[in-house]
């Protein structure tokens, strides 16, 4: 985006972010996206296009999945946002971070907290998908390196687990 | 991108005002699934973006024998409420395959309408469901029959200051069904090559369709209600014979163009299969409707 004059004044957002009440002050044509990683500084929320077809940049928006550089950041005023930094306990890994890690379903990366944080939202609505189900909810985000069977594998693997 | 300001009005009168105050430098705002993009593309500058998920008439999902859709609701809204899925399969068609989970979570049928492409999956449906666009401006509302509201690729009859606050869909008819289907060369995340919604109703003896419409997608500069072909199927026996026979009329209202997704030719090849298709599906539910 780029960072003309700015005669529009920033507006104060106040939202709960991983189980924690924050507020910050964004731009109001910014993105959720941008907001999230270059005013609150949680970086895990990677941006790959930018336009929505990806999903890299995945995160929980009141308990729904959204693509955050297509969400404003001043609309998520009072709502609930989860990233992928709220994924983890405090000590170990997210059942599915675990399973990415055995099942090698990750190479570069950059797609890895876009697809944790829908799969999460997949097992929480539906705890043992069947691999159609997952190739599906999977559909809106991309992976350039995997050919995807590993994630989806390791997507089945934390279901058979929990 | 032009810097813009966001609003956020609580009223349809307050949304309104601030889009007549700026003309065509803003622009209502829904899921932002098209709006965004198209803004960093740089199709065009804005200076207000006017949030209307907190205008209680564009979010509300009514159903009453009748379906109104707000503008503003979510696709995931639609296909998870199972009474509007049971009563409405064809509009569910569509909705649940615009886009990804993510996509569902945010666009509406409400913006697929007023974005006007051509190859939208939300409005052929809309059309053979005689679905009527609530419009409100400064003067007041008025309603427009969803087939007249698109005027070319990316153009709506929205004036200054005007914008759709609702869909109102009829209650289906005893005997009536819809369905919708595209072709895209991909399982899912693409835009259509074509796509076509057919609906019919089927007369007392089960047998004969009383009315039917087929609207076409992909295949025109709007998305098309095929008049012909829909006129053709009244009074015809509900047999594969009349779906294919419909199916090469609402061909020869295709107009489409050649690109990177397919040939004019291919395209009107889908149109036969696809209205073939969508009218034998349409049956199907029509019957379980009587």
């Amino acid at each position: 985006m780029t960072q003309q004059e700015t005669p529009v004044r920033k507006v104060p957002v106040a939202c709960t972010l991983n189980g924690q009440e924050t507020e910050f002050l964004a731009a109001p044509y910014q993105s959720l996206l941008e907001a999230l990683r270059e005013v609150v500084g949680l970086t895990g929320t990677k941006e790959g296009c930018n336009d929505g077809n990806c999903g890299a940049c995945t995160v929980s928006l009141d308990g729904r999945i959204v693509d955050s550089c297509l969400v404003l950041a001043a609309e998520v005023d009072g709502k609930s946002v989860d990233t992928i930094e709220g994924m983890a306990p405090p000590h170990g890994l997210h059942p599915l971070q675990q399973a990415f890690l055995e099942e090698a379903a990750l190479q570069c990366g950059i797609c890895t907290p876009g697809f944790l944080v829908a799969a999460r939202a997949l097992l929480e609505r539906e705890p043992h998908p069947d691999e159609h189900r997952i190739r599906l909810w999977l559909a809106g985000n991309l992976c350039r390196c995997t050919g995807y069977d590993k994630i989806v594998r390791a997507v089945q693997s934390a279901a058979d687990k929990t | 991108m032009h810097p813009f300001t966001y609003v956020a009005p609580r009223t349809l009168d307050e949304a309104v005002a601030v889009l007549e105050q700026h003309g065509e430098r803003a622009r209502p705002f829904a899921g932002g699934t098209d709006v965004l993009v198209q803004l960093r593309g740089g199709r065009f500058d804005l200076d207000a973006i006017v949030d209307l998920k907190g205008v209680p008439e564009a979010t509300t999902l009514d159903l009453n024998g009748s379906l109104r859709i707000g503008a503003a609701v979510p696709c995931y809204r639609i296909y998870e409420d199972s009474a509007v899925a049971a009563a409405f399969p064809g509009l569910i068609d569509a909705a649940s395959l615009i886009g990804g989970i993510q996509i569902q979570s945010r666009a509406s049928l409400g913006g697929n309408l007023c974005n006007a492409s051509p190859s939208a999956d939300g409005i052929c449906p809309l059309i053979v469901h005689s679905t009527v666009a609530v419009v409100q401006g400064p003067q007041g509302e008025r309603r427009v029959p969803v087939e007249e509201f698109c005027t070319a690729p990316g153009a709506n009859v929205l004036g200054r200051g005007e914008l759709l606050v609702a869909l109102e869909v009829p209650a289906p008819d005893k005997g009536f069904g819809a369905a919708y289907q595209r072709f895209i060369p991909r399982n899912e995340m693409d835009i259509a090559v074509a796509g076509v919604a057919s609906a019919l109703t089927l007369g007392e003896d089960g047998a004969t369709i009383a009315s039917g419409r087929i609207a076409l997608a992909a295949v025109g500069p709007t998305p098309l209600f095929a008049a012909k072909a829909s006129a053709f199927l009244a009074g015809k026996p509900a047999t594969p014979e009349t779906f294919a026979e419909a199916g090469e009329i609402a061909s020869t209202e295709a107009t489409p163009i050649g690109d990177m997704r397919g040939t004019a030719e291919h395209r009107i090849e889908l149109v036969k299969v696809l209205t073939r298709r969508t009218l034998a599906i349409a049956l199907g539910r029509a019957q379980s409707n009587r």
